[in-house]
């Protein structure tokens, strides 16, 4: 059979570099793993979202409705909508994490700065994710969270109302805003990601593993101890492993903790008291409530959003500011990836347990 | 000749207009408060207070109760020729409001949906009849709308607002020293106070719950007969009011001259009617007019006996389906069964009202079997969330013993130095 394949395909001669592929190995490598979890995790995401397609209805007189017949209904229709759910939290996740150590093992500098920057878009498309599938299922806390996110969007000088009428399919969030979201979550957003992730891997495979500047330092120095594990079957074994670990922490969560679904929207019912966003988007929430009404002669969510925008921009250009070894920009980038870590932390904690 | 008609009614008109632009006194300064914002009490009448007042809002001035002339700054503007009336009579106040407010055609420039009837009702009232038999210490117009300051009912400050009634009720009656001689009791309003409906209106905030003037009547107040309880309390408990008029209990009722629903459920003090009230002992009502043993007594005990038994097996479901939703589990199907476990619930409590056992046991079996099925939905999402948790298991073993085995083969592939060669 795989000389039949070979002899059509070159089979051989196509997986030629994946058998020529090595891994740096040294005590920092296990953070190689965060990002083939996150791809992991993106499968699964793709694979249970095709199979909650078979019975979903995306309009808000049946959304909620069909969600309650997957979990209570249809044959392992809980867990697919369970892992779903998980999944897509645990994906975000990951992304963080896999962004954080990038940025703290200075994987990004030259000539990976490409890597990085559709790592960056690849992030934030992954909270485009969050912010419309969560809309999905149109029970209550999705409705009203959906509101206060599109009316924050709609704050964006100049451009932030059509936004937010685009976003919505007219002035409120409606059965309209439910289909939009839809596309977005199903079409849009899987087309553009599934073409970054190529894009990133492709990065990823040209440039290989980076070797973090202490470990590199130490090779140079004695070339001796330098050492490398070959991608398959080596690393890819120890990459199943961790798949494998994910799946069951999945699983875990989703037998012992199923994902709720809540009480069916009403628009015209009151917002619950207290209400947040997902966690991902806490600590924006709560910077955004903790701005005065008034800064200066600046709206104080329109200055947060604006602030958020500059931070954003000048996280996506970081690499472009640690160009010299040892220079006043790589000191500044550290700085900023610490302050990031602490701000991100102590801003979710604080929503969480503020009322 | 309809030209002289048409005329005749433009004259009438202007005569209309003339007087009551004196009567509302459009007045461009007013001496009166000038004074008598310097006054003390009771004389003071401060621009702040009358300004607040729905009168002078609508621009009526003090002229159309007092007379006089507030454009006079000396004190001739309060002599007679001025038609200066000073401080109204207790006795005449009704009628003077009566001038305005009984006039549908003058009330209708002003608020066309305002009943005009007050001082007709006022004079069937209890309060209206003493002051026509002179006694003045019952309440008249100002006792209860205030004076100067008056606020329409719908605004929360008002004296008449529905939240603010039973209070105002209360400045005569919880007063044992003003209520002295009409020998009827004071602690209507703290017996109210205690009451379910209190509870509904100042607890919950539900405005169209009962306070004072929704059994008594406002204007025309007085306390119902004995005969007419039922109709005052069926204007809200419909279905118990049809129930009880076609039970065995109404003719029992009129015969002893019990007043209806106030024989078991009081009447300010009326707490939330539980199932003990079917309880033979203290807490119950039965046992008042009847016989431990008869014929009552045990259809009695066996009311009691179904809906404590429908009410514990909600609870047993209601726990139940904690536990689920706890677990994760999905049961909103379930609740709604239990929901309705509950509308039939109350609806035999309701039934009760007809003391008729077969009426009552048919609302407390549908009850009892949408019960059945809540609990079978809870029992089966616990059953699921078991089978679960058991899938669980088997696949974190299997996972493990994958990724054990993934472990062992790496280490089998890379005996000694695991996966490492020289650059």
């Amino acid at each position: 059979m795989r000389s039949w394949l070979d002899e059509r395909l070159g089979l051989d001669e196509l997986l030629a570099p994946l058998r020529e592929k090595s891994v740096p190995q040294h005590k920092l490598s296990h953070w190689y793993f965060l990002g083939g979890i996150t791809l992991f995790l993106f499968a699964i995401q793709v694979c249970t979202g095709i199979l909650l397609l078979l019975y979903y209805r995306p309009s808000a007189g049946e959304a909620f409705e069909s969600v309650q017949y997957i979990m209570t209904r249809v044959q392992f229709g809980w867990l697919v909508r369970s892992i779903h759910s998980w999944a897509a939290n645990l994906m975000i996740f990951t992304a963080f994490a896999h962004m954080f150590s990038v940025l703290f093992l200075r994987a990004y500098r030259k000539p990976r700065e490409l890597t990085w920057l559709s790592g960056m878009i690849l992030l934030f498309l992954a909270l485009g994710f969050g912010f419309s599938g969560y809309l999905l299922p149109w029970n209550t806390l999705a409705f009203f969270a959906t509101k206060v996110g599109t009316e924050i969007t709609g704050q964006v000088p100049f451009i932030g109302h059509r936004t937010m009428i685009f976003l919505r399919g007219g002035e409120e969030v409606t059965g309209a805003t439910l289909t939009r979201f839809f596309g977005f979550h199903v079409a849009l957003l899987p087309g553009i990601t599934t073409f970054l992730v190529l894009v990133h891997l492709l990065l990823v495979q040209k440039f290989g593993m980076s070797v973090p500047t202490s470990v590199e330092e130490k090779w140079r120095a004695s070339p001796g101890e330098a050492k490398e594990m070959k991608f398959f079957p080596n690393f890819f074994l120890r990459e199943l492993m961790a798949w494998y670990i994910a799946l069951g922490v999945l699983g875990a969560l989703a037998a012992l903790s199923p994902w709720g679904l809540g009480t069916k929207a009403d628009p015209f019912a009151p917002a619950p008291a207290g209400i947040k966003p997902e966690w991902y988007f806490l600590f924006m929430f709560q910077t955004l409530k903790l701005i005065p009404a008034k800064v200066w002669f600046l709206d104080g969510e329109v200055l947060g959003i604006l602030l958020f925008g500059v931070a954003g921009l000048i996280w996506i250009l970081l690499p472009f500011f640690d160009r010299k070894p040892g220079g006043r920009g790589r000191r500044m980038v550290l700085g900023a990836g610490i302050f990031a870590v602490a701000y991100i932390l102590a801003m979710t904690v604080y929503g969480y347990v503020a009322k | 000749m309809w030209r002289n008609r048409i005329a005749w009614r433009l004259w009438a008109g202007a005569v209309f207009l003339a007087l009551f632009a004196g009567r509302s006194g459009a007045q461009t300064s007013n001496t009166c408060i000038d004074c008598h914002s310097s006054l003390d009490p009771p004389l003071q009448v401060t621009a702040d207070k009358f300004t607040a007042d729905i009168h002078a809002q609508k621009g009526l001035g003090c002229t159309g109760c007092h007379g006089g002339d507030p454009s006079d700054p000396s004190m001739d503007a309060m002599s007679k020729a001025r038609g200066f009336r000073g401080k109204i009579d207790r006795k005449q106040i009704p009628a003077l409001c009566g001038t305005c407010h009984a006039n549908g055609d003058f009330m209708r420039q002003y608020n066309p949906s305002l009943r005009t009837d007050q001082l007709s009702q006022y004079g069937t009232s209890v309060h209206g009849k003493l002051l026509a038999k002179g006694d003045t210490r019952v309440a008249v117009c100002i006792d209860c709308h205030s004076v100067h300051d008056i606020r329409p009912s719908r605004d929360s400050r008002s004296t008449v607002h529905p939240l603010n009634v039973a209070q105002t009720c209360a400045r005569c009656h919880a007063d044992p020293e003003h209520m002295k001689g009409y020998s009827i009791p004071t602690d209507q309003f703290a017996k109210y106070n205690t009451s379910v409906h209190h509870d509904a209106l100042v607890v919950r905030g539900d405005l169209s719950a009962p306070t004072c003037t929704t059994c008594h009547g406002n204007h025309g107040a007085a306390p119902p007969g004995v005969g007419a309880v039922h109709n005052v309390c069926s204007t809200c408990h419909v279905f118990q009011d049809q129930m009880f008029q076609k039970s065995t209990h109404k003719a029992a009722f009129q015969a002893a001259n019990l007043p209806g629903c106030v024989t078991c459920h009081s009447n300010h003090g009326i707490t939330h009617a539980t199932d003990a009230k079917l309880e033979a002992g203290p807490q119950g009502v039965c046992m008042q007019c009847h016989k431990p043993g008869d014929s009552c007594d045990q259809a009695r005990a066996a009311f009691l006996k179904g809906l404590t038994g429908l009410d514990e097996a909600i609870k047993d479901a209601d726990r139940l389906l904690g536990v689920a939703e706890s677990s994760g589990m999905e049961v909103s199907q379930a609740r709604l069964e239990e929901d309705q476990a509950r509308d039939d619930l109350t609806k035999a409590r309701v039934t009760i009202h007809s003391f008729r056992k077969e009426l009552v046991d048919q609302d407390i079996q549908a009850g009892l079997n949408v019960t059945a099925k809540s609990l079978q939905g809870a029992q089966a999402a616990l059953a699921e969330r078991d089978y679960r948790r058991k899938g669980l298991g088997i696949s974190l073993i299997a996972i493990l013993a994958v990724v054990a085995g993934l472990w062992l083969y790496i280490r089998q592939i890379e005996p000694k130095s695991p996966g490492v060669s020289h650059r």
